[in-house]
């Protein structure tokens, strides 16, 4: 459904983005993360046919945003980071305006535009001037109109940005109905934990390259090789730390109030013989438990120095 | 080229970029305080002149208001009429592309289907609907002119249509600017310098350049036909304005021999100031819709032609929804 390769493109002399690849199939969720000025918002305008890429190539459902930009706006639905509102529009009228953009008829549109603003929770701001609504609401209300057009692709550059919580939750479920309805979307953001429940793949993106990318499990799992294990004991803490730091698969070992913080290469096997040992040496353990690696870390870890490339 | 294909397709008229304008531009104070402000100019100006040359008359004729004297008026009107509007038509004109940018609507925009002959087109006619709208308001002004009498309707008929086009140029000019510069205040400020030269710059060369041809003009054995001195006031809008009232301003400007009954300018200065101008009106728009989506760099030797086969190409495909959405109004 996407398709990106060798994609190149510098402002002056700043490499933005440097020889950058991925497909996306159709119908899946890609999570776009990466720190600030990764490129992310560089990809996006590519494949929205707003910026041209110095070389490679850019394809959306098999068209080419250099050489068939038309046919690929028909495709998409775009939301950029940052973006402005007709202020004053009524908030049916604004996506009136875009539904005629794309050449909806009024008809059709009287009965499409009742359904999103239904979609994004704005039913009861219809008659509202666009200039009155919140933050939150004017986030959703480009996202409907980013779909009134009924795009196969949805390129979303940090749609819950500068959002509060209630309002990143109500994004998220938004989102999930348009997983739902079979839409591709690609969504950036470089808060992780946001992605991880709703997205099938990421791709993390640094200094204009494309240093991991894959389904979340098979990345989470690739990292896992450096758990972490937590434990918490009723006395003589400081005791076993200092045991803890002979033992092998062991590389370091953190003692403070909330307990033992042991950083273990070793797998599953030689996790349960620690378990064991520690039971032996009659320590009163409360807990036992390996923290959870979270999207955060993943992408701590790989984006470390750009070592990971 | 693309201007061509849009107006011939006639879904322009009723192209949503178009009616998002009109509508938006007239939900602002700020249009109705501009035509206010823009009327009330024009009609003191006409009191003003009045008053002061039947004040001078009291002495003569006893406050007669003859009909040559609101000839004069006619003209000072048409001259304060034609300067208001190298004012407002770049105010309203320079912002139009820029100021979407700004406010970063454009973006959005640029991502429909509408193409960029569309956006540039319907946002000039918008503007230019606007400068129309307020220049009718002025008609009332005019009606002291036709009530002392001196001036046919078919001589304003060609004034008003000597406005549309130098409105149609400095909005093309705007337009470019708009789209070519980034920030809305420095499209402005070219606009404006533009402005500047086409009706100041034109004027004084031709104020100078006259008093260094006439010195030689005389000189030779046999005085040329004209002089081409005439061709840069055919430049400038208000020498080309007086030559549709007095058609005789042409004759001389070019220096023909005054002696000389038979002789005739190389060109009516209207003339030439549409011609000219025709050329930097096509060229001002073709570079905006070029411009408004990032160009494409490379095969640069077919880019010429390539973008605007491909634009006719796809306006085929787009007209059916166009042609649904007039049917439905
Ligand atoms: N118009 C521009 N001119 C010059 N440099 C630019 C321009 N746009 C982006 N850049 C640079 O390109 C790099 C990539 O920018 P981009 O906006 O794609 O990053 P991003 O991954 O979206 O970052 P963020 O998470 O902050 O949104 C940045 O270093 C930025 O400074
Ligand atoms: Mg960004």
């Amino acid at each position: 459904m996407i398709e990106i390769k060798d994609l190149s493109k510098r402002y002056g002399n700043f490499q933005a983005l440097d020889g950058i690849s991925m497909t996306i199939d159709a119908g899946t969720v890609f999570g776009f993360v990466g720190p600030n000025g990764a490129g992310k918002s560089t990809t996006m305008s590519i494949l929205a046919t707003l910026l041209l890429p110095d070389s490679g190539i850019a394809k959306v459902s098999g068209f080419d945003v250099t050489k068939h930009p038309k046919e690929v706006r028909r495709r998409i639905g775009y939301m950029p980071d940052f973006f402005g509102v007709y202020d004053r529009f009524k908030t049916d009228e604004y996506l009136h305006f875009y539904g005629a953009s794309y050449g909806i008829a009024r008809s059709e549109r009287e009965k499409l535009i009742p359904q999103l603003l239904e979609l994004v929770n704005l039913s009861d701001k219809k008659e509202a001037y666009v200039d009155g609504l919140s933050r939150g609401m004017k986030q959703r209300l480009c996202l409907a109109r980013s779909l009134v057009h009924d795009p196969e692709v949805l390129i979303l550059d940090e749609p819950a940005s500068g959002l509060d919580p209630r309002a990143r939750i109500e994004m998220r479920e938004i989102l999930k109905e348009l997983k739902r309805m079979g839409k591709t979307i690609i969504i950036s953001s470089h808060i992780l934990p946001e992605l991880a429940e709703m997205v099938d793949q990421i791709g993390v993106i640094e200094h204009g390259r494309m240093v991991a990318q894959g389904k979340v499990s098979d990345i989470q799992s690739r990292l896992r090789v450096n758990r972490v294990l937590h434990i918490r004991t009723l006395a003589r803490q400081e005791e076993l730390a200092a045991k803890l730091r002979d033992e092998a698969h062991v590389s370091r070992v953190l003692s403070d109030a909330n307990g033992i913080q042991v950083h273990f290469s070793g797998q599953d096997v030689e996790q349960m013989q620690l378990l064991r040992r520690v039971l032996d040496w009659e320590y009163e353990v409360v807990s036992f438990n390996e923290a959870q690696t979270n999207l955060e870390d993943v992408f701590l870890e790989i984006t470390k120095g750009g070592a990971a490339t | 080229m693309s201007l061509k294909n849009k107006a011939g397709g006639g879904s322009l008229w009723i192209n949503p970029v178009l009616d998002k304008e009109f509508r938006l531009r007239m939900r602002t104070p700020r249009s109705f305080v501009a035509l206010l402000i823009y009327v009330m100019v024009l009609g003191l100006l006409a009191i003003g002149f009045i008053y002061v040359t039947t004040g001078l008359q009291d002495q003569q004729s006893g406050g007669r208001f003859d009909p040559s004297v609101s000839r004069v008026l006619f003209y000072v009107l048409s001259i304060a009429q034609l300067v208001l509007i190298a004012f407002m038509t770049p105010a309203l004109t320079a912002g139009v592309i820029s100021g979407e940018r700004e406010k970063q609507t454009l973006n959005i925009l640029l991502t429909t289907q509408q193409s960029s002959s569309a956006i540039v087109l319907s946002k000039l006619f918008s503007s230019l609907a606007f400068m129309v709208l307020i220049v009718l308001a002025t008609l009332p002004v005019y009606s002291i002119v036709f009530l002392y009498g001196g001036i046919s309707p078919s001589q304003l008929a060609l004034v008003f249509l000597f406005y549309l086009f130098t409105m149609l140029l400095l909005g093309a000019l705007g337009i470019m600017c708009s789209t070519i510069f980034k920030r809305t205040i420095i499209s402005v400020i070219m606009t404006y310098g533009m402005t500047m030269f086409i009706f100041a710059a034109t004027g004084v060369a031709y104020l100078l350049m006259l008093a260094i041809v006439q010195q030689s003009y005389y000189s030779g054995t046999v005085p040329p036909k004209y002089s081409w001195v005439g061709f840069i006031l055919g430049l400038n809008p208000v020498g080309a304005l007086v030559s549709i009232f007095e058609p005789g301003i042409s004759k001389q400007a070019f220096l023909v021999n005054s002696g000389n009954l038979q002789g005739k300018a190389p060109i009516a200065l209207w003339l030439q100031f549409l011609l000219v101008y025709s050329v930097v009106i096509v060229g001002a728009l073709w570079v905006a819709i070029r411009r408004i989506r990032p160009v494409r760099r490379k095969r640069r030797e077919d880019d010429f032609d390539a973008p605007n086969n491909g634009a006719s190409a796809g306006e085929v495909a787009e007209m059916k929804p166009a042609e649904g959405m007039k049917n439905d109004k």
